[in-house]
């Protein structure tokens, strides 16, 4: 348990690095997209929600999972789209320079 | 444990996967050409995680999970499609949406668990629902207030910060608490009762310029709640993904910060110090000089070089498609049309890209701040549209000015400055700006969307 959470904790720090020099390279044309899709990315979540309701261990957890599926993957699904409208509507000038 | 091992290392080899496909995905969003590559990677990634996920031993009932999916799928479809410019209470929306799984699971799983949480795990539990649920509530206020269901304006009252401190206190002192004595688990609710409030009370005195600012913070609270998730139950996949959204909405929120001319700690702990002014409305009017559509198209189609600057008034009324076919019309009268974008410009980062995107303005004509700040001595005429005090010289030259030291677009160097704008009334800020009172100003007095309208029918009549 006590090393699970120290590998974890290293987890973190490098994600957190990696997040760093990766974003800091997004164009700010782009940061709304860029945050549509972390959100989705985020929604990942869902996965916890996922075991929580498929193990079944009480009615209580049972219903909270449920509801946090719904939140998660209405995330997944709405940022998806939406980053991907977005993205779509970006388009450069055409090469045709006077 | 080893009859499970074969599926278990799958499911992991899965997720390792994904977190390599966000990271990618998160890569390929650096420029527009790459961007769509990186949506795929990421609904790839995602869908691997769900897909392994799926795979779990122990699993033993699939009906409600598909039920929730099936469900979730069906709100996310209208929430992908909502319009552009109701994109910012959207993205509130859905960081609200992320916080509320993340606190329902955390509940449970405290449930699941009590008395018997080891005391690393019964602190990043706190961590988990505390970000949780201040994100939920928050980012609720925040999409009220983009929707205007919720009055814009910042809503305060005495001891306010007070208040705050202590609510916070509330909910980290009952977590440690809980952490040294497991079995007192009547302060669980306590702290997600009190989060939640916290949340409420620490965006309701927030206003609507500064919510860049504050849907950055959001951003990045809902993805450090979903690292502490992964945590919690022991996922690296959600602390990776976790991490990657604590990242991106940190950045944004100091780039942000940065652009408002505000202390980074002041908007890391959430003290968003709302500029307090003195509402100097109805004061002795000075001279305006104002055009009118015919006059304003004569001095557009005589220049050579102009710069357009829009700002959330544009947004609100709608005028992106205009302003749109105005770009075509002097890019075709051989004007070389250009639109500086502040990073506040809008009521969230990059509000002002995606909304000219929309009106099919191509995006290497939208030019950043401190690129097309030097060309403005050079601009023939820069045009308003609905933006105020990311113009306001003031921020360059009067100390005494709420927002000095605020970067801002140095408008006041183009030979000729127009400003489309409803009344004389001052910017979301209160704060007069002495842009419009300069010898070289005109002011454009009426809806954008109309104004717009006029210029461009006078262009077209002009040929």
């Amino acid at each position: 348990m006590g090393s699970n959470l120290i590998d974890a904790l290293f987890v973190f720090m490098l994600a957190a690095f990696i997040g760093f020099e990766v974003i800091r390279h997004v164009s700010p044309l782009l940061h709304t997209p860029l945050m549509s899709l972390t959100n989705a990315l985020d929604a990942i979540a869902v996965v916890g929600a996922i075991v929580l309701v498929g193990e079944k261990k009480s009615t209580f957890a049972t219903v909270l999972g449920v509801i946090a599926i719904v939140a998660a993957t209405s995330n997944v699904v709405g940022g998806f789209l939406i980053t991907d409208r977005m993205l779509r509507m970006f388009k450069s000038s055409r090469p045709t320079k006077p | 444990m080893t009859e499970f091992a074969g599926s278990q290392y799958l499911i992991e080899i899965i997720y390792l996967i994904a977190s390599a496909l966000f990271i990618l995905s998160l890569k390929w969003m650096s420029s527009p050409a790459t961007a769509r590559h990186g949506i795929l990677a990421g609904e790839i990634g995602m869908v691997l995680a769900i897909g392994g996920t799926l795979l779990h031993h122990g699993i033993v009932d699939y009906k409600w999970i598909i039920i929730a999916l099936v469900i979730g799928s069906g709100i996310g479809v209208p929430l992908g499609m909502v319009q552009m410019t109701a994109v910012p209470q959207r993205t509130a929306l859905s960081h609200a949406f992320g916080a509320l799984c993340v606190t329902l699971v955390g509940t449970a799983e405290f449930y699941l668990r009590t008395p018997n949480v080891p005391r690393f795990m019964m602190s990043v539990l706190s961590m988990e629902v505390i970000l949780g649920g201040l994100t939920f509530t928050g980012s609720l206020m925040a999409a009220g207030k983009l929707q205007e269901i919720l009055p814009q304006r910042p809503i305060t009252y005495k001891g306010q910060n007070l208040v705050n401190l202590l609510l916070f206190l509330v909910a980290v002192g009952s977590s440690v608490y809980l952490v040294l004595h497991p079995e007192a688990k009547i302060f669980f609710p306590i702290i997600v009762g009190v989060s939640l409030i916290f949340g409420v009370l620490l965006v309701i005195p927030i206003g609507g310029a500064d919510m860049p600012t504050v849907i950055s913070l959001l951003n990045s609270y809902a993805g450090l709640s979903a690292a502490a998730m992964g945590f919690v139950i022991n996922s690296k996949l959600l602390i990776i993904a976790g991490a990657l959204d604590g990242s991106s909405g940190l950045i944004l929120s100091i780039i942000m910060s940065k652009a408002m001319n505000r202390s980074f700690t002041n908007v890391l702990f959430g003290a968003f110090g709302q500029v307090q002014v003195s509402a100097a409305a109805g004061e002795e009017a000075k001279p305006v000089r104002s055009a009118t559509p015919e006059e304003a198209a004569a001095i557009l189609s005589a220049a050579n070089k102009v710069v357009i600057v829009p700002g959330y008034g544009m947004a609100v009324a709608q005028a992106q498609h205009k302003v749109r076919e105005l770009y075509d019309m002097l890019t075709k009268k051989g004007v070389d049309v250009r639109f500086a974008i502040h990073p506040v410009a809008g009521r969230m980062p990059g509000h002002m890209n995606v909304l000219l995107a929309e009106a099919d303005i191509p995006y290497d004509r939208l030019i950043e701040m401190e690129e097309i700040n030097g060309d403005f001595p050079q601009t023939d005429v820069a045009l308003i549209i609905g933006a105020n005090d990311v113009t306001n010289p003031a921020a360059r030259t009067d100390q005494s000015s709420p927002i000095f030291g605020m970067p801002i677009l140095d408008v006041d160097k183009a030979h000729t400055v127009m400003v489309i704008k409803r009344g004389m009334s001052p910017g979301f800020a209160g704060i007069d700006n002495p842009l419009y009172y300069l010898d070289r100003t005109l002011m454009l007095f009426g809806d954008a969307k109309q104004f717009v309208g006029g210029i461009v029918r006078e262009l077209g009549g002009g040929h």
